[in-house]
């Protein structure tokens, strides 16, 4: 599996109160929460996010809360893909268990810039920077959650009985 | 080579003699929790897979405390759901508003959590179960979904860093006090997928709610649980919560740790986490001349019974400074109780107080206290992120009941001792 976009960038500690406020968790719906994604720290985010782009940031992204609509925010805007130096624990389940590709990565995290045209292989855990002409080795998932991926999610696997 | 407490409790939920850090296991669990918030993604992705059952309707809690009594209507639908779900399936724990507490002071309280369970919960803060000696860690709500519907869980099985406590808290210093400098020294990362295990003859000064402030903060430095050895007072709190038989899991002597710290209780002074990360951590006595429009005491972290009468015992013949807003949130029906009981209402009141009914509220600026912009709050909460508490441009100071009741009448940041002391 493989996406390819351009980057948007953040800096270190991305918490889920920036990605999606709490005032806006009196819904469920995807659609409703994706308009305020990452509103308070980058107002105009969700106007300029293309479908496939790629989202960038430091360390320890998704801390705080363990809102899952902090991912489901993100995967609706269109992100294709989440790089991060590391992520929280709780966001980083998340993203696999809803079916939103994340890689973390130090050193794609530090050196690529927002809009460099960004393809990242799942499978390998190999982030190209196009635009740079670059590539950087992230951290592949270990095969027991290779499977959860694949399966589309947490859910999807039970259903099919892959747990 | 030998496995830290954190490693015993989940090798003995997996089903193994022996698990090791790096791991990915299956495990059992005792308990699932959600809340108004987390709860409802659950449930939609419960009935989306086309569940029809739970897997034990005793061993699910559903805790209405975030958005209630519901803040607006999308808030009471999204309660609905929930309720039209916990009768559905029958369950057991199921906690609406008159019964409901702020979930991580109601469920020990009840004693539906215990020494040595394996508790997932949709919230962050689940981890605060780890102060009696319990694993328990914050789970998204499609885990929660799957938790519900399997009774089990997966996890990466973590390393542990070990803080040995040494010496006695000095008067009107407490857990919240250790916790601010302890994720002060680490960073909000300090911990990133470890564990943070409490030990060493410290402990001992520790009452059950330090703890429980503690282990509910060990998320804000990026752990995965915060786990307290298990003692007298451990035993002591379990007996009187009615908790069912339980197990006591100790580390072994030769289990690894990544790092090892000595904290020195009785050098620890009254500490404020500043703007707008928990590890802005700095003694109140450092960071000079910071009014503030707001007070909140209460949340998952303080609004426990002990810290109340803390802050009672503060405000006691003295006044919410003019131009304050004082909002104290006793985090449960029986500590609102006890509250009215022993005085301590009579007090908040008569120093100018608003006190309301358990609620998350304003912790996550839900409701019952969001500031505007420009505006500063003192709070005995858990994050001061942008935002946190209302407008981007508002400000929220982390600190202990006593030093947010000291700066309540202050009306600035203060340490308890110059309010008691006559000094502002």
């Amino acid at each position: 599996m493989k996406a390819t976009g351009n980057a948007i960038k953040y800096g270190d500690n991305i918490d889920t109160d920036v990605i999606i406020p709490a005032r806006y968790l009196n819904t469920t719906d995807p659609k409703e929460l994706a308009p305020h994604c990452m509103e308070d720290i980058d107002k105009d985010f969700s106007k300029r996010v293309q479908a496939g782009d790629v989202m960038v940031g430091g360390k320890n992204f998704g801390c705080g809360s363990s809102r899952e609509h902090a991912p489901i925010a993100i995967k609706e805007s269109g992100i294709s893909c989440v790089i991060a130096a590391t992520f929280a624990r709780i966001f980083y389940r998340n993203a696999i268990n809803i079916g939103l590709p994340i890689v973390e990565c130090p050193e794609a995290s530090e050196k690529i810039q927002a809009g460099d045209k960004i393809s990242v292989d799942f499978d390998t855990g190999v982030i190209t920077n196009l635009t740079r002409n670059e590539s950087y080795q992230g951290e592949p998932f270990p095969a027991f959650i290779q499977g959860i991926i694949s399966a589309g999610g947490l859910m999807n696997a039970i259903k099919a009985g892959k747990l | 080579m030998g496995m830290t407490m954190t490693q015993k409790i989940l090798a003995s939920h997996a089903g193994m003699d022996h698990v090791s850090a790096g791991q990915l296991i299956r495990a059992k669990v005792d308990l699932v929790l959600g809340n108004d918030i987390t709860a409802p993604v659950a449930i939609i992705e419960f009935e989306k897979a086309g569940l029809e059952k739970v897997f034990d309707r005793d061993k699910i809690a559903l805790v209405m405390d975030h958005f209630t009594p519901n803040k607006d209507i999308k808030a009471a639908e999204q309660c609905k759901t929930v309720r039209t779900f916990a009768k559905k399936h029958q369950i057991t724990n199921f906690f609406d508003v008159g019964k409901v507490g702020v979930e991580h002071a109601l469920l020990p309280e009840m004693g539906l959590v215990k020494p040595g369970d394996l508790i997932i919960g949709a919230d962050s803060h689940t981890c605060t179960y780890g102060a009696l000696g319990a694993f328990s860690t914050g789970v998204g709500s499609t885990d929660m979904a799957a938790g519900m519907a399997t009774g089990l869980c997966w996890l990466k099985v973590p390393t542990a860093m070990r803080f040995i406590l040494k010496g006695k808290l000095k008067e009107w210093v407490s857990g919240k006090d250790v916790i601010l400098q302890i994720i002060g020294m680490i960073g909000v990362d300090g911990a990133l997928y470890q564990s943070m295990e409490f030990t060493g003859e410290g402990l001992a000064s520790l009452t059950m709610e330090d703890r429980l402030c503690m282990a509910n903060m060990a998320i804000e430095a990026g752990a995965k649980n915060g786990a307290f050895e298990y003692d007298e007072k451990t035993e002591q709190f379990a007996k009187e919560h009615n908790c069912a038989p339980w197990t006591v899991y100790q580390a072994d002597e030769d289990a690894e740790y990544t790092k090892t710290f000595e904290i020195d209780l009785s050098a620890i002074e009254p500490t404020v986490s500043l703007p707008h990360l928990p590890e802005n951590a700095k003694p109140v006595s450092e960071v000079g001349e910071i009014t503030i429009d707001q007070a909140v005491i209460g949340s998952c972290t303080n609004g426990r019974i002990e810290d109340l009468r803390v802050a009672a015992k503060i405000f006691e013949g003295r006044q919410v400074h003019d131009g304050v807003r004082c909002i104290v949130i006793p985090a449960t029906q029986k500590i609102m109780l006890q509250a009215m009981e022993e005085g301590l209402v009579k007090t908040f009141i008569d120093a100018g107080c608003a006190v309301s009914t358990p609620t998350c509220g304003p912790c996550l600026g839900g409701h019952m206290g969001i500031l505007a912009k420009g505006e500063r709050a003192v709070a005995t909460t858990n994050r001061n992120f942008v935002g946190r508490m209302g407008h981007t441009g508002s400000e929220v100071y982390l600190a202990s009941p006593a030093v947010a009741a000291a700066s309540a009448i202050a009306g600035k940041l203060v340490t308890p001792e110059s309010v008691l002391g006559g000094k502002v």
